[in-house]
């Protein structure tokens, strides 16, 4: 297995305030690898690196060999169509359907036939199981179907890294089941390289090959789920109470 | 060219001269960046209109910028022009000379006042929805959210708007010139006793060609000013919902002042 995203000694400051302190962790070809850590503590932004939407203070971040902050922008075009997106508020088009925003990418960015474009459509649309809202406006739906006509448009394209930023919060437990079988299944069948923030404990447990705790800016734990909650380290032991108080 | 940007400096000023260099470096970036954001929109236009999906954003656009600002459109310039005619007609009235009234309202809307009241009519109605519609974009992710997916925004979304500013602002304009006539003739003959015929004979005297190449290709600036602003505006939106407000009243302001400014120069120009 080879190394496909790596981060190397992240730093982010906003401000003057460093968000990332130096946060180093890789992620192999094939991978889930679900990112877990308390709300703030830079996740998302985490995430926005890997497509240059933020770029390191220092350190650097390199996908595929690429240096994702310092490559030109021809590369970093050709980086992108290899990434799906999921964003936290799900960041659909106001003024098109549920089945026209999933439709976006392809229509936009490939040739594909418009026939083929519809049945790739209806069938990320069935995984996500929003097919009774294809033909609604994203402001006529809950934001839980919001966050998953998103996923849909996500990983429509099938590219081979798809980033989920928080795909399961504010879905009921039935529907997170649903969407946290779906991302393992992806990658299981197309092999898709996946980078999943999430609150959701137990899920991370059932479909990550590995756990990275994020905390004060640093990568506190990286392991797999098993040596995860057998972790004796206090920031983990902490976070693991924190979250079995919750579910309790 | 990128949209989502960062800001310039990872750190906090240190000191205040360094905080007011900043601001400067800044400022003089944001204009860079706003003249990129024309030129560039500008080279998309082909693009634009070679796209079977660009073409109905582009026909959407010319239906919101020259349709639906009508009826605002309409009052203003018909009352522009009874404001004219009365002022400009009680003057020529005390030195008899009433049948001049029709050629100086018609002149003063087509140099004038047709471009300016439907460039301040544009900049209200069509600059402050652009701003703030692509303002909520921005702060939702939207806008990241195009650009990951390799889809320009300024292709997507700026071009088609500034194309429809810049097409629709003339005829615009035009319309404007002849309903303020109109409306200047209807003081003219309830007010002033100015026949409505001798009005309009007086009018169509005096218009010259370069006088209406000279209000359009006003509009045409305006138009264009209007949509560059307003879209760097809504791009350039931060910080949620309190951003998309200070982003839709900016753009109205600078758009307001850059309609004033440019006004007097073109005019300047051509009138000497
Ligand atoms: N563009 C920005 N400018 C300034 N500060 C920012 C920016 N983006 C994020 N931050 C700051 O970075 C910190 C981390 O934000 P981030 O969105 O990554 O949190 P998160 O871990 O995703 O939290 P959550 O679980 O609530 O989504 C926050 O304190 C936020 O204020
Ligand atoms: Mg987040």
């Amino acid at each position: 297995m080879s190394k496909l995203i790596e981060f190397c000694d992240v730093v982010k400051k906003f401000n003057g305030i460093p968000v990332l302190n130096g946060v180093t962790f890789s992620v192999e070809k094939g991978e889930v690898l679900c990112i877990v850590g308390p709300s703030g503590t830079g996740k998302s932004v985490t995430l926005k690196h890997l497509v240059r939407l933020l770029t390191p203070t220092s350190g650097s971040v390199i996908v595929d060999g690429v240096d994702v902050a310092t490559c030109s922008d021809a590369e970093l075009v050709k980086l992108r169509d290899r990434i799906g997106y999921l964003f936290q508020g799900g960041a659909l088009l106001a003024w098109m359907t549920v089945a026209e925003n999933v439709a976006l990418p392809l229509e936009e960015c490939t040739k594909l036939p418009d026939r083929e474009i519809a049945v790739r459509v209806r069938h990320a649309l069935r995984a996500v199981e929003l097919v009774g809202a294809a033909d609604k406006y994203p402001t006529e739906i809950s934001g839980g179907m919001q966050k998953r006509a998103g996923l849909a448009r996500a990983v429509v394209r099938e590219s081979d890294i798809v980033l989920y930023d928080e795909p399961t919060s504010g879905l009921d437990p039935v529907t997170s089941i649903t969407i946290n079988r779906l991302i393992k299944k992806l990658n299981k069948e197309l092999g898709i390289t996946s980078i999943v923030v999430t609150h959701d404990l137990q899920g991370a447990l059932a479909i990550a090959d590995r756990i990275l705790l994020l905390k004060g800016g640093k990568a506190v734990e990286c392991s797999t789920p098993a040596e995860f909650t057998q972790s004796q380290k206090p920031d983990v032991r902490e976070f693991l109470a924190a979250m079995k108080g919750e579910t309790t | 060219m990128t949209i989502v940007r960062e800001p310039m400096w990872d750190d906090a000023p240190r000191s205040r001269t360094q905080a007011l260099c900043r601001h400067l470096l800044q400022f003089l970036s944001t204009l860079g960046w706003t003249a990129r954001i024309l030129v560039s929109s500008i080279a998309a236009f082909p693009s634009v209109l070679i796209r079977r999906s660009g073409r109905a954003d582009f026909a959407a656009q010319l239906y919101i910028v020259g349709i639906r600002t009508l009826p605002v459109i309409t009052v203003v310039s018909l009352f522009i022009g009874m404001i004219l005619a009365l002022q400009v007609g009680l003057e020529l009235r005390r030195f008899n000379q009433e049948i001049y009234l029709g050629a100086a309202v018609m002149l003063t809307l087509l140099r004038e006042m047709g471009p300016f009241a439907c460039g301040i009519s544009l900049a209200a109605c069509v600059g402050s929805a652009i701003a703030a519609e692509l303002g909520t974009m921005k702060v939702n992710d939207e806008i990241a959210a195009l650009e990951i997916m390799s889809i320009s925004p300024i292709r997507y979304l700026a071009a088609p708007r500034l194309l429809a500013l810049i097409v629709m602002a003339p005829i615009l304009a035009f319309y404007c010139s002849v309903i303020g006539t109109l409306g200047g003739g209807i003081v003219g003959s309830t007010q002033l006793n100015v026949f409505f015929q001798q009005y309009i004979s007086s009018a169509l005297s005096i218009a010259e060609t370069k006088d209406l190449f000279v209000g359009l290709l006003k509009a045409g600036v305006f138009g264009m000013l209007i949509g560059t602003v307003s879209v760097a505006e809504g791009f350039g939106t931060k910080l949620g919902a309190t951003g998309v407000g200070r982003s839709t009243q900016q753009s109205v302001i600078v758009n307001f002042l850059l309609i004033l400014m440019f006004g007097y120069m073109i005019t300047r120009v051509f009138y000497r």
